[in-house]
């Protein structure tokens, strides 16, 4: 049986660790550090670090967090937020990261999704994509943190990065994230069953429940989540406790 | 004694190296980053790390002069510990990308993980246990301290097969193919697995490595 994993999201903005809705709207929840010590030693199988404010000027001050995490907290980390080019790349391996997530620079520019497989390696590379279920059903892909539709359908372009080789893909949904109400697992297992590299599921997780449904329903190989834990409705061992006793292989 | 401490992990143009230093320094060691042939030559405990394919990892090792040197290190019974792609360069040979040859300090060749269960993905990315094959003893191995089961984080396509079952200290099961994640054979040892990213089983293997006398 495939084993499951459950990964944390911290998005930090300066020096805050930071939640919002619907990708947007920012609450003020903690320290980053702290935080990923917590969720760690909670017993988080790996953790996503995104950089809210993106910019060239602030990411020497994201990037010491992550510096200063990979310090303790031995478990696979990846970094995400504004990555545009191979040197952003190479920094963000060098303080710490093991895999890099990129989301609007990889529809902008499909090619950075083949020069950094290429160069760092295809586990390395985590295709990012943020999903906007319309009213009629369908999905859209969003970049810019969910403000700028891009017309692409999630699955085509899931394909298109497997062929310019990712080697994850981390899903979210735009209109789950932040609101406690479960994952959108129509659109999870779409991607799931039609893409052979693993699928980290996000957006939407409020309990222990939502997180079976995304395995046994969507498929999804990995969980990610971040309301949940920040806000302290479930902790992940719990969550993890939980998913064992569902008969769901788990490391505790 | 500060000697014993000293683990240098060698470098060979392959991955990221910051992250075994990391682990190292928390379990109290003292780890150094080299392609050294001096430094290298001296050192009582090697680490050879890696990530990316066999065939570079081997040019990498070709291109600096390391081949002979590891293998002195070895034949002097002094300790080699291969992570990841390190491990696999130990063996003789790998299939990836066509037929390369390796380190030959073991048995055995890698090969692609072949899936019976073809809903399970390649590569092979996370959390995943380390059986103790039945016969196995780990008293006084680099996983003495470690249950029987407990899940360290690979990330893989290729696995060794060592051709001495003995070798073979911990196994794992993956998609019904069933690849050896632990070989040890005196003083030459290896993890498919990412020590330095499972957390404090993780830890424990390195201060184990650490430990050995």
């Amino acid at each position: 049986m495939k084993s499951v994993r459950i990964i944390p999201k911290l998005e930090v903005k300066g020096e805050n660790l930071i939640k919002g809705i619907h990708l947007e709207g920012l609450r003020i929840v903690g320290k980053p550090e702290a935080a990923a010590w917590r969720y760690y030693q909670d017993g988080a199988d790996e953790l996503i670090y995104i950089d809210l404010v993106a910019s060239l000027y602030q990411r020497d001050f994201f990037l010491n967090i992550v510096e200063r995490t990979a310090q303790r907290v031995f478990i696979p980390m990846t970094v995400g937020g504004g990555i545009r080019t191979l040197a952003d790349v190479k920094m963000a391996l060098r303080s710490g990261a093991d895999k890099i997530a990129i989301n609007t620079q990889a529809i902008k520019n499909p090619k950075i999704i083949s020069d950094v497989a290429n160069t760092f390696g295809s586990q390395c590379m985590v295709v990012s994509m943020e999903v906007q279920r319309k009213t009629d059903g369908s999905y859209e892909c969003y970049t810019d943190s969910g403000r700028t539709p891009t017309g692409l359908n999630p699955l085509t372009w899931a394909k298109q990065a497997v062929k310019l080789g990712a080697g994850e893909i981390l899903l979210t949904s735009i209109n789950q994230d932040g609101t406690l109400n479960g994952f959108d697992l129509n659109l999870i297992k779409l991607v799931t069953t039609n893409v052979p590299i693993p699928v980290i599921a996000s957006g939407g997780a409020g309990k222990k429940e939502h997180f079976r449904q995304a395995i046994v329903i969507g498929y999804a190989d990995a969980l990610c989540a971040s309301s949940i834990f920040h806000f302290k409705k479930a902790k992940i061992f719990e969550v993890k406790k939980y998913l064992q006793q569902q008969g769901i292989k788990i490391r505790i | 004694m500060k000697k014993n401490k000293i683990i240098i992990i060698i470098d060979y143009g392959l991955g990221n190296l910051n992250s075994v230093v990391r682990a190292l320094v928390a379990t109290g060691a003292i780890p150094r980053i080299s392609s050294d042939l001096q430094e290298l030559a001296a050192a009582e405990k090697l680490i050879l790390p890696g990530v990316g394919a066999f065939e570079e990892g081997m040019k990498g090792l070709k291109k600096r002069n390391l081949i002979k040197l590891i293998k002195e290190h070895v034949q002097k019974g002094k300790y080699l510990m291969g992570l990841c792609l390190g491990m696999q360069l130990l063996f003789q040979e790998s299939e990836e990308f066509g037929l390369h040859k390796g380190l030959s300090l073991i048995n055995g060749k890698v090969k692609k993980l072949e899936l019976k269960d073809k809903s399970y993905k390649i590569p092979h990315v996370g959390w995943n246990q380390l059986i103790r094959p039945k016969g196995q003893n780990w008293k006084d191995t680099i996983l003495k301290n470690v249950k029987n089961k407990e899940m360290a984080y690979f990330v893989h396509s290729y696995a060794p097969f060592p051709k001495n079952k003995e070798f073979i200290l911990a196994q794992t099961e993956y998609g019904g193919e069933i690849f050896c994640s632990v070989v040890a054979h005196k003083n030459v040892m290896g993890t498919q697995f990412h020590p330095e990213k499972s957390a404090d089983v993780g830890q424990r293997i390195l201060k184990n490595f650490l430990k050995l006398p």
